[in-house]
């Protein structure tokens, strides 16, 4: 019998419906795997008694005959930066250490609805600021994947879905949720050569999701493959009354609709995207996935997005100017960490606490973003980034009277060794120059395997569509995907 | 435009962070980096253009003015580090 965790989410809801296996043995097999996995670091909380009464459900609706659920049987991965009912969510964090939330955020929610169980609450980089894991309160995520020079040497998931990616490649759930800010979903799912969507915003709830910066925060699906993310997709998206940014637009079927024939769609290659000192690897990539998207069908044009080298300079006013303001909900008042020194007043309780529970990075956001909101810069930055931004959103506007899609590399380099990066902060935010833009824009955007450089390590390719165009960017995807032929994987060493 | 010492301790004193001499005077060169590279963003020029306030073109809904949730007292005041006779406790803020 095949080994069940080597199924994605298509084959695991056919097979159950079938009766190939049951959703029982599916979820048994997943939760030994994550067990056996504790060096990855994946998972901060495990939740089989989750996995296993959704299982039971599916398994009983099968045998009453009734019509079963689109993820009937499917048990997955959920970043912690969603709230779960009664399962501590910590964004990672140790501000939020102990926090059980008595409600469940409207995407999980959804995803439990559609018939899916939950295997465990997935780490990441703590309250996902981070593009390599490092910031979580609860030590580093370590990829599954080591360089193929025989060296050892601990790599980076991603970030900030770090736990979600690296627990998808390893093979301890077939998909999982992730959130992507500045790209979040897309450069952690390029490092560890799986797929992932961040949608238009708006298709998906914020509500329930720990926020980080509002106005990008979105939520999407990372899997193995571009067909698993659009029936993950369709699950988590739709309109909630609770989310005043939620889109009041029906979800389309993205699944059913999925076609990688590309005749009649123009793709645009952004000029400014080929940045000084990129790899040649990385280039060779992006001159193939070209290649690949012509014998697809699709005509080839070169377009200008002359704003993009501002992109990361206004996300790193405008997202840590958000999180500053979002953030000052955590002061040891309602819930989480208290501080209380003796003798302490309550501005110096405010104080000890957040001194205490924010990490390095987040501590550092939130002192950018109070920087560039105060008395005095608010003009000079905050509202030169917005305007900026502005700018950003209108070249793809004009760029989308030339082409339907456009077509970059995910992340300037493969995954780089944990610790390579920690003591240069800006060097780190450089890692999202191809996935900002997108973000500040608020397209939808996807990464996709393409092929594994010299050191037998994943990249990715990533498309960026017009808003609510997700079907197009699904689709690109999928032509890509089938001529990219990706079947690396990691040999399991944890 | 430099982020000295001062401005850090000034900075997390408004963001309610307790900060030491020491973590003052390691933070501010990072800051003064990244603001330094941010400071490229003066070279747009923005003029007639209008700061982005919706991502999405996207009409805020207004609902209807009801309760639609409540009741949940115990579960509002269930993660509360301190909490006394249904209320949040802090220390005392009136001498």
């Amino acid at each position: 019998m095949t080994d069940l965790t080597d199924l994605g989410v298509a084959a695991i809801r056919d097979g159950v419906r079938v009766g190939t296996f049951s959703a029982r043995e599916v979820a048994d097999a997943f939760i030994v795997k994550v067990s056996q996995a504790k060096a990855l670091n994946a998972f901060l909380v495990e939740t089989p008694d989750h996995a296993i009464a959704a299982a039971k459900e599916a398994d009983s609706a099968r045998a009453a005959g009734e019509a079963l659920k689109p993820l009937a049987g499917v048990p997955i991965g959920m970043k912690d930066l969603f709230c779960t009912k009664g399962v501590a969510s910590t964004a990672a964090s140790h501000i939020l250490e102990g926090f059980t939330p008595p409600y469940e955020s409207t995407v999980s929610g959804k995803l439990w609805d559609a018939g899916a169980g939950m295997l465990g609450k997935l780490n990441m980089d703590q309250f996902a600021m981070g593009s390599s894991n490092e910031t979580s309160a609860f030590g580093n995520v370590i990829s599954p994947w080591r360089r193929a020079d025989g060296g050892n040497a601990p790599l980076a998931p991603g970030g900030s879905s770090g736990g979600s990616s690296a627990a998808i490649a390893a093979r301890l759930c077939p998909a999982a949720t992730g959130t992507d800010t500045g790209g979040s979903i897309r450069q952690p799912a390029a490092f560890t050569g799986i797929s992932g969507i961040k949608p238009t915003y708006g298709r998906c709830s914020r509500w329930g999701v720990v926020a980080f910066a509002s106005s990008l925060d979105q939520a999407g699906p990372m899997a193995r493959d571009v067909r698993d993310c659009a029936i993950m997709l369709e699950a988590m998206s739709g309109f909630d009354p609770k989310d005043a940014t939620s889109l009041e637009l029906d979800v389309p079927k993205w699944e059913q609709s999925l076609s990688g024939n590309l005749r009649g769609k123009r793709v645009g290659i952004p000029k400014e995207y080929r940045v000084d000192n990129m790899p040649a690897e990385i280039d060779a990539l992006w001159q193939q996935g070209i290649d690949w998207l012509k014998d697809a069908g699709a005509e080839i044009v070169e377009v200008s997005l002359p704003h993009t080298k501002y992109a990361l300079p206004a996300y790193y006013i405008i997202a840590p100017a958000e999180a500053s303001s979002n953030l000052a909900r955590y002061d040891g008042v309602r819930y989480g960490l208290r501080d209380l020194p003796d003798g302490a007043n309550l501005q110096d309780m405010y104080a000890a606490t957040r001194a205490a529970g924010f990490g390095p990075e987040v501590k550092r956001r939130i002192l950018i973003g109070t920087y560039v909101l105060s008395a005095g810069f608010y003009d000079a930055y905050y509202t030169q980034a917005q305007k900026v931004r502005t700018l950003i959103a209108r070249d793809f506007d004009r760029a989308w009277e030339s082409c339907d899609l456009l077509l970059t590399p995910t992340a300037p380099s493969a995954a780089f060794a944990l610790g390579e990066k920690l003591a240069d902060p800006l060097a780190m935010y450089l890692n999202d120059v191809f996935t900002v833009p997108s973000s500040l824009a608020g397209l939808p955007a996807m990464s996709v395997p393409g092929g594994l450089d010299m050191g037998g390590l994943p990249l990715g390719l990533q498309i960026i569509g017009k808003a609510l165009d997700e079907q197009g960017v699904l689709n690109a995807g999928l032509a890509l995907e089938e001529r990219a032929g990706f079947v690396a994987r990691p040999e399991a060493w944890w | 435009m430099s982020v000295d010492i001062a401005t850090v301790k000034k900075i997390a004193s408004l963001a309610r962070i307790a900060i030491t001499e020491e973590e003052a005077a390691r933070i501010a060169p990072e800051l003064d980096n990244i603001m330094g590279w941010i400071e490229q963003l003066g070279e747009v020029d923005c003029t007639g253009v209008e700061p982005m306030t919706a991502v999405i073109p996207n009409h805020l809904r207004l609902r209807d003015d009801v309760v639609t949730d409540g009741g949940v007292r115990d579960a509002v005041l269930s993660n509360a580090p301190q909490a006394e006779h249904g209320f949040f406790t802090v220390p005392k803020v009136i001498e």
